[in-house]
């Protein structure tokens, strides 16, 4: 409002100087207010941040030790144990989540750079896969559940694999087309011109070309359903012991710090931190490696 | 990005000499097929987006068919929710849903626009991109470390120093009543803001940042401040993605289930008092689904998880097509 008004020539010689001055100083302070909040909010918005992770680093670190990583969990009252099997049960699940879901994802996401860019059908294709990658990720849980469990009669891994694929698909989708997006069309020109038949082309230049971009979109859609829970609730289910049977029920680390943190024993909270540690960690390296490769340029000679 | 055939026919009168090369370039098939197959293969990658949709949907649509049909709509307006004598009324958990996220957006929207602006503007270049990985470093923290943290860490400090404080200024809003256990919806509300920051902010920031720069130089050259020329300049021409952007975070608190879960107190009630334990949607299905004994009980679990499933659909949808209208032509970043 105030610009608007000093800014008509016609009122200027009207307003008294006092009024001006005022008018400049409001408007100045309203500034410098703004900019003050804008800091302010920043350091209030990093404080649970370092909250969590000074916590995590605290409690966790304390409690972590070798047993942690190579023993199952003890029973209730019997101090030591640790969440090895839980580990390595996350890996099982999770690596059976990337088989499934990477491929479909990169597929999808080569479809829509590569033979439907600009159009209509990509365009719904990708304002599916953005509302897809919203849907709350228990409701996955319960489809895996509808799918794999309820006809089975049991808990399986294989049902936590596959709920946790289909929340991988539309990331890697997504990320897949915007670094093949970033493929100079000379490239793929050049390589038609040598007379290289399109499928060729798009595996052997532009994939290959995109290829660290979209390794790193893949970590990034890893790191994210790594720590997802409440998929694995009525899916994977957890066990106490050494397990690798993907028909059974399997442990998952997210899945024991969940139980262990909600559990009444000051033992089982000493292992939920340190398995929240453990989990944070992984994530945070993943995101960090994603962090710096995409800051070097992603495609090596891209535009 | 088809082969011209011009090329196929050049290649034809070839030099005699190359007679090897040309015979062994005819006995390799022309690719078409190979070409044809693996767009199918893409094309068929591309469509199980849709099917799992769809599937997704039908599946929820099948299970809760019994609970459809036994309580109809009034499934969501029914107050009870007493599995032993087989009453099953969503109400409660709508209202701690919706309760909940709207909390969380409250607090979560002045503070993502603040960083935003500071991050687009404020901050000087070396510290922007260090305070924006810690931001997105906010988004990488799973849910379930949230909830660790937030039942031993925040849900103390609430009970402890914030509740009484709210107790005794804002008590008389009947918004924060004694007793203040430390979880319930209050402190839920915290912890979903936490989470759906970084999603309002970085994606607020994308669209602010497509705002053609001549807009903010006229604004300028018109002798603005810089708040003026963030206002008029840049907040007033991106505000329907920065809308769509928030609707995303809303979205996002709505489906959120394993933080929610462990900090707010999981009790079916609908009560004013902010610092009252509550349930949510996502939250009742996590708890209850593997106790679930009888058919009808399972069955109105799914039906919270169709309606779930079908808000958080609509939500997006219309959040993204707010995005979009703003950055059409600059694609957004896939992260949130």
């Amino acid at each position: 409002m105030s610009m608007q008004q000093s800014s008509q020539p016609g009122s200027a010689p009207v307003r008294s100087q006092s009024l001006e001055r005022m008018i400049r100083l409001r408007r100045s302070a309203t500034n410098h207010l703004v900019t003050g909040v804008a800091i302010v909010s920043t350091i209030v918005v990093l404080t649970p941040l370092v909250a969590i992770l000074g916590y995590l680093l605290l409690k966790g670190a304390s409690s972590l030790n070798l047993a942690f990583f190579t023993r199952p969990p003890m029973p209730v009252g019997m101090p030591g144990g640790g969440m090895a099997n839980a580990i390595a049960g996350s890996a099982a699940v999770l690596g059976l989540a990337s088989l499934l879901g990477i491929p479909v994802g990169i597929g999808a996401g080569v479809y829509l750079a590569e033979y439907a860019r600009g159009t209509r059908r990509g365009a719904i294709v990708r304002f599916t896969a953005d509302v897809l990658n919203g849907v709350p990720s228990i409701v996955m849980g319960i489809v895996a559940y509808a799918l794999l469990v309820a006809p089975e009669h049991h808990f399986s891994g294989m049902a936590g694999g596959v709920a946790l694929a289909i929340m991988m698909v539309p990331t890697v989708a997504r990320t897949t087309e915007e670094m093949l997006a970033l493929v100079p069309n000379p490239v793929r020109e050049a390589a038609f011109g040598l007379g290289i038949p399109k499928w060729r082309t798009v595996l052997s230049v532009s994939l290959r070309t995109a290829s660290p971009g979209i390794i790193t979109g893949c970590m990034l859609a890893f790191a994210r359903v790594a720590g997802e829970t409440a998929p694995l609730l009525f899916t994977a289910f957890g066990n106490q012991f050494w397990s690798f049977d993907l028909n059974q029920p399997i442990a998952a680390l997210p899945l024991q710090i969940f139980v262990y943190a909600v559990s009444p024993y000051d033992e089982w909270h000493r292992l939920a931190w340190a398995g929240a540690l453990v989990l944070m960690v992984m994530i945070m390296a993943s995101v960090t490696l994603v962090r710096i490769f995409a800051d070097r340029g992603v495609l090596k000679g891209g535009s | 990005m088809e082969i011209p055939p011009a090329m196929a026919a050049r290649a034809t009168p070839a030099e005699q000499g190359s007679s090897v090369i040309r015979s062994f370039l005819q006995k390799k098939s022309s690719g078409r097929m190979a070409d044809g197959v693996f767009a199918g293969l893409m094309l068929i990658c591309a469509l199980a987006i849709f099917g799992i949709v769809v599937l997704i949907l039908l599946m929820l649509i099948d299970q809760s068919r019994l609970s459809i049909h036994a309580f109809g709509l009034r499934f969501f307006i029914n107050r009870v929710w007493d599995p032993v004598t087989g009453k099953f009324g969503a109400l409660p958990f709508l209202y701690g849903t919706v309760l909940s996220s709207l909390l969380a957006v409250c607090m979560a929207v002045p503070l993502a626009l603040a960083v935003a602006i500071f991050l687009l503007d404020v901050c000087p270049r070396a510290l922007r991109g260090p305070i924006s990985f810690l931001t997105e470093l906010l988004a990488a923290i799973p849910s379930v470390v949230y909830g660790l943290w937030g039942i031993f860490v925040l849900a103390p400090i609430i009970r402890d120093y914030v509740g009484p404080v709210l107790i005794r200024y804002l008590g008389w809003t009947g918004l924060f009543v004694a007793p203040d256990f430390g979880v319930g919806m209050f402190t839920a509300g915290v912890i979903l803001a936490i989470m759906i920051f970084p999603v309002i902010s970085s994606i607020s920031r994308d669209v602010m940042r497509v705002v053609p720069v001549s807009q903010r130089e006229g604004v300028l050259a018109l002798g603005a401040t810089r708040w003026e020329m963030l206002r008029i300049g840049v907040l007033r021409n991106a505000r329907m993605g920065i809308i769509g952007s928030v609707i995303l975070g809303l979205g996002r608190a709505l489906g959120e289930t394993m933080a929610v879960t462990m900090v707010i107190g999981n009790h079916p009630g609908m009560e004013k008092n902010l610092l009252a334990p509550g349930y949510t949607l996502a939250s009742v299905i996590a708890n209850e689904f593997t106790e679930a004994t009888g058919d009808l009980y399972l069955s109105a679990l799914i039906e919270i998880g169709l309606a779930l499933f079908l808000v958080t659909i609509v939500v997006n949808a219309v959040a993204r097509l707010m995005v979009w209208a703003v950055t059409r032509g600059n694609p957004g970043s896939v992260q949130s």
